[in-house]
């Protein structure tokens, strides 16, 4: 069957790690020439702020998650661990310091080091990681306080004027931000070259809150895990650039069509599950496959939400207002992915919901416990609000040593075989009653 | 009449000590079964004369010799003791309160206003403590959030906090850092005076004893110290680092206090965050979030460009006299096991020795640590 659209399935991934590797060429580049960088996180990148300047932005955490998937993290976290780091300490932290330590070689290339780096509070380890580059190099480090709610019960809503007192301290950080970057680079902030980075955000944002609601289809037109992953990666890289926004713009039309021509991933759907925690990138294929084998897609994932710095929640800067709007955009979404990652609770049974879910993946890690802490609890508060079956499974996002694959399996097996039982149980139940 | 009272410095030394380990949180039960509320803060800082000024009892959350047998249930495997731990005072009763505040510390820390809140009645909530402590805009962002704070401490007591409340409590606050700094020279000047678990049970009692209570305690122990007629021995100075969160068992700085004088530490250090006396005059909000930035101690869980930890730490090393640095970090503490490497990167440019280990507070048996410890001490002694 033809329709003019064959090129269509598939391009998002095609498309999305070209630019990926595109940009790590830039990188590239920009090292060789003894450009700097600005270092950022992806809870809370502010590229809004640093594209203005022409900052070239590294992700250090994603510099390090490359390190894992290409199968090399172990050679930088020795590295790290003999320079004194414990194995117990955030992964992403010990592979960035081997990452330094050898001059910023990299499998995708070559890092420039940091002539500024920006922190949000999201995660606290942001915080203890910036330091090392005060104290490896003296860069500059701007931590931008970003409250969020302060409980469970009162989660912050816009408006108030709790609220407002928040966001007008954001702001304020924000001025000092731009002052900041004015010094580094001795230009001066450019408002409307501002606005338009903020128009383009706006774009991807949309984006990127569409392409999450049309996996809610069935069946879901891509995994949220491994597919999701290479989406986040653009997401990152080239938020706030035309190429970025284009690239949204597109992952749309593919969604759109396959859901519209009921094309799922590249596995059969037997299962629809929802992902808590952050990806096990040490067998990243591998770990998908474990899943994919029963017929299990995973069609949302909270990872997705957190760790693209909050543009899932859609958020629309107001052109008008930019420095106001971006504070007010930055409460929402840093504050909303912290509030995502602590106070998940109801969220979670949203999630499930909307997403006709039949089982939840929990994989909390050793390395991260922004992430992990709080997902046990989480879990046995949603076993009494909902009779969903779901699995908890531990291991690491960087180190292989915790991660065994064998173990691994025989809980996913057991998980499957749990929702089959539970299906024929319903499927039994309904015989019996029609 | 105190327990402590009219009993000899030895009497009311072991009494702190026994308090200290003591689970089941007496001071804090007699303080409820009177009637009074209790407000529970996490580590490490929190401004305490705000809930004192409301009537309320302030108690130091920070984990508890014991078995997390329920709360183990409600975390996975990577993370630290103190967590656990002080999640169980709670679920078993033995530490009931009206408010429970966990400050962003560390990402776990962060964690536990959530979980606390899905297993027990009580509110609790996040104090947003400003992470961003170089903003100019930092203080009048804490002032605000510290009213906030007020404000849902007046709803649980009933009435109205006003300035002058808060500036008795500041008062008695004040005298009790005081206090705690008449008690740390002890340390400093005279080590023999004062082992390193005396000092510690004295100071953690504060957490747990109303405030009143704890100066009246300091009022008649630290001079009775001074009395002391133990004398000076060949010992090492040593400052202690790493004790800011989870608390080290007593019996592991008992044996510390055999081989060394630890002559200044940084256990404890929210109760001692304030180094100068706060202002009783103006606005009594701003006056605490000022000192907060602006007069504090430092420690692995504040960044603040002012005050690059390392650099305290050779800082405290210098004041106090010590000759070397005991570096420890808890098991599973991502701030801390951070800095440790900081710490023992500073120290070997500054050829100053030191002694590097993890810890936990419910660790049992010793002997190793022991060993280590004396081979080290000798190492110096006779280099
Ligand atoms: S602790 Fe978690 S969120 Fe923080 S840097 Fe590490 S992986 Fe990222
Ligand atoms: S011991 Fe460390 S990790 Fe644990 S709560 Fe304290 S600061 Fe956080």
């Amino acid at each position: 069957m033809t329709d003019g659209n064959e090129g269509l399935v598939g391009r998002g991934i095609r498309d999305g790690s070209r630019l990926f590797r595109d940009w790590y060429e830039q990188l590239t580049a920009a090292s060789e020439q003894g450009k700097g960088a600005a270092y950022v996180f992806v809870m809370g990148s502010m590229a809004e702020i640093l594209r203005v300047f022409d900052l070239e932005t590294v992700f250090p955490e994603i510099n390090a998650l490359q390190t894992a998937v290409r199968r090399v993290a172990h050679e930088y976290l020795n590295q790290a661990e003999e320079y004194g780091y414990s194995p117990d300490v955030c992964g992403y932290v010990k592979a960035d310091v081997g990452i330094q330590l050898r001059g910023g070689e990299h499998p995708m290339g070559r890092i420039p080091r940091p002539t500024l780096a920006v922190l949000t509070n999201a995660c606290n380890t942001y915080i203890k990681w910036g330091e090392i580059w005060e104290r490896l190099y003296g860069t500059p480090v701007f931590t931008l306080d970003v409250p969020s709610s302060r409980s469970g019960r009162h989660l912050m809503v816009p408006g108030t004027a709790a609220f407002e007192d928040d966001r007008r301290y954001v702001e304020q950080q924000i001025r000092e931000l731009i002052a900041l970057c004015e010094r580094v680079t001795g230009r001066k902030f450019d408002v409307d070259r501002c606005r338009e980075v903020l128009r383009l955000t706006n774009e991807m944002s949309r984006s990127w809150k569409r392409v999450l609601e049309l996996n809610r289809a069935v069946p879901a037109p891509f995994d949220a895990l491994s597919d999701g992953t290479v989406y986040l990666g653009v997401l990152n890289a080239l938020r706030g650039t035309p190429e970025g926004s284009r690239y949204f713009h597109d992952l749309v039309e593919e969604m759109e069509y396959k859901v519209a021509n009921r094309i799922g991933t590249l596995h059969e759907e037997t299962y629809r599950l929802v992902f808590l925690g952050v990806p096990c990138y040490p067998i990243f294929r591998r770990f998908q496959e474990l899943f994919a084998e029963w017929g299990g897609v995973f069609v949302a994932s909270a990872y997705l939400g957190f760790a693209g710095g909050g543009l899932h929640l859609g958020f629309q800067y107001d052109l008008d207002r930019p420095i106001e709007s971006l504070a007010e955009g930055v409460l929402r979404s840093v504050g909303g992915v912290m509030d995502g990652v602590l106070f998940q609770d109801r969220m979670l049974v949203e999630m499930l919901d909307e997403y006709r879910a039949d089982g939840m993946v929990y994989h909390p890690i050793k390395s991260c416990r922004t992430v992990s802490t709080g997902l046990a609890d989480s879990r046995r508060w949603l076993a009494q609000q909902r009779d969903v079956l779901s699995l908890f499974i531990e291991s690491d996002m960087m180190d292989k040593r915790v991660v065994s694959e064998a173990q691994l399996k025989n809980r996913i097996d057991a998980f499957f075989e749990g929702l089959a039982t539970k299906r024929l149980r319903a499927a039994a139940g309904e015989a019996i009653t029609t | 009449m105190h327990i402590w009272q009219d009993r000899t410095l030895d009497e009311a030394l072991a009494y702190c000590r026994d308090l200290v380990e003591d689970p089941e949180f007496p001071t804090v039960r007699r303080w409820r079964e009177s009637g009074g509320k209790v407000l529970g803060h996490f580590q490490v800082y929190f401004p305490e004369e705000i809930a004192h000024a409301a009537g309320m009892l302030p108690v130091k959350v920070r984990g508890a010799p014991l078995e997390a047998r329920v709360a183990e249930s409600r975390f996975g495997s990577y993370l630290c003791s103190i967590l656990k731990t002080s999640l169980e005072v709670a679920l078993s009763g033995r530490l009931d309160l009206d408010l429970f505040v966990t400050m962003p510390i560390c990402d776990a820390a962060r964690n536990l206003a959530a979980v606390w809140e899905r297993n027990l009645e009580y509110p609790s909530r996040i104090l947003y403590l400003p992470q961003n402590a170089n903003s100019a805009h930092a203080a009048s962002y804490l002032r605000k959030e510290y009213a906030r704070l007020k404000e849902q401490i007046e709803e649980i007591v009933g009435r109205e906090v006003d300035a002058d409340d808060l500036r008795r409590s500041i008062a008695v606050f004040n005298e009790n850092r005081r206090r705690l700094r008449e008690l740390y020279e002890v340390k400093r000047d005279t080590p023999w005076l004062v082992s390193a678990d005396e000092a510690y049970a004295l100071v953690a009692v504060g957490g747990l004893l109303p405030r009143e209570e704890h100066n009246a305690l300091l009022a008649a122990v630290v001079p009775a110290l001074r009395q002391r007629p133990a004398r000076k021995q060949d010992r090492i100075r040593v400052v202690f680092e790493g004790g800011f969160c989870e608390q080290p068992p007593l019996e592991l700085l008992r044996i510390l206090a055999q081989s060394c004088y630890v002559v200044d530490d940084d256990l404890l250090i929210g109760l001692r965050w304030i180094l100068e006396d706060v202002p009783l005059a103006g606005d009594p909000l701003a006056s605490l979030a000022e000192a907060y930035l602006e007069k504090s101690s430092y420690s692995p869980v504040q960044h603040d460009l002012r005050k690059p930890k390392e650099k305290m730490l050779l800082e405290r090393i210098r004041r106090s006299g010590a000759e070397a640095a005991i570096l420890f970090a808890a098991k599973m503490c991502e701030p801390g096991l951070d800095e440790q490497v900081a710490y023992a990167r500073a120290l070997d440019d500054a050829a100053i020795p030191y002694f590097i280990c993890e810890f936990e507070e419910r660790m049992t048996g010793f002997d190793h640590l022991e060993t280590q410890l004396e081979t080290f001490v000798e190492n110096l002694l006779f280099d």
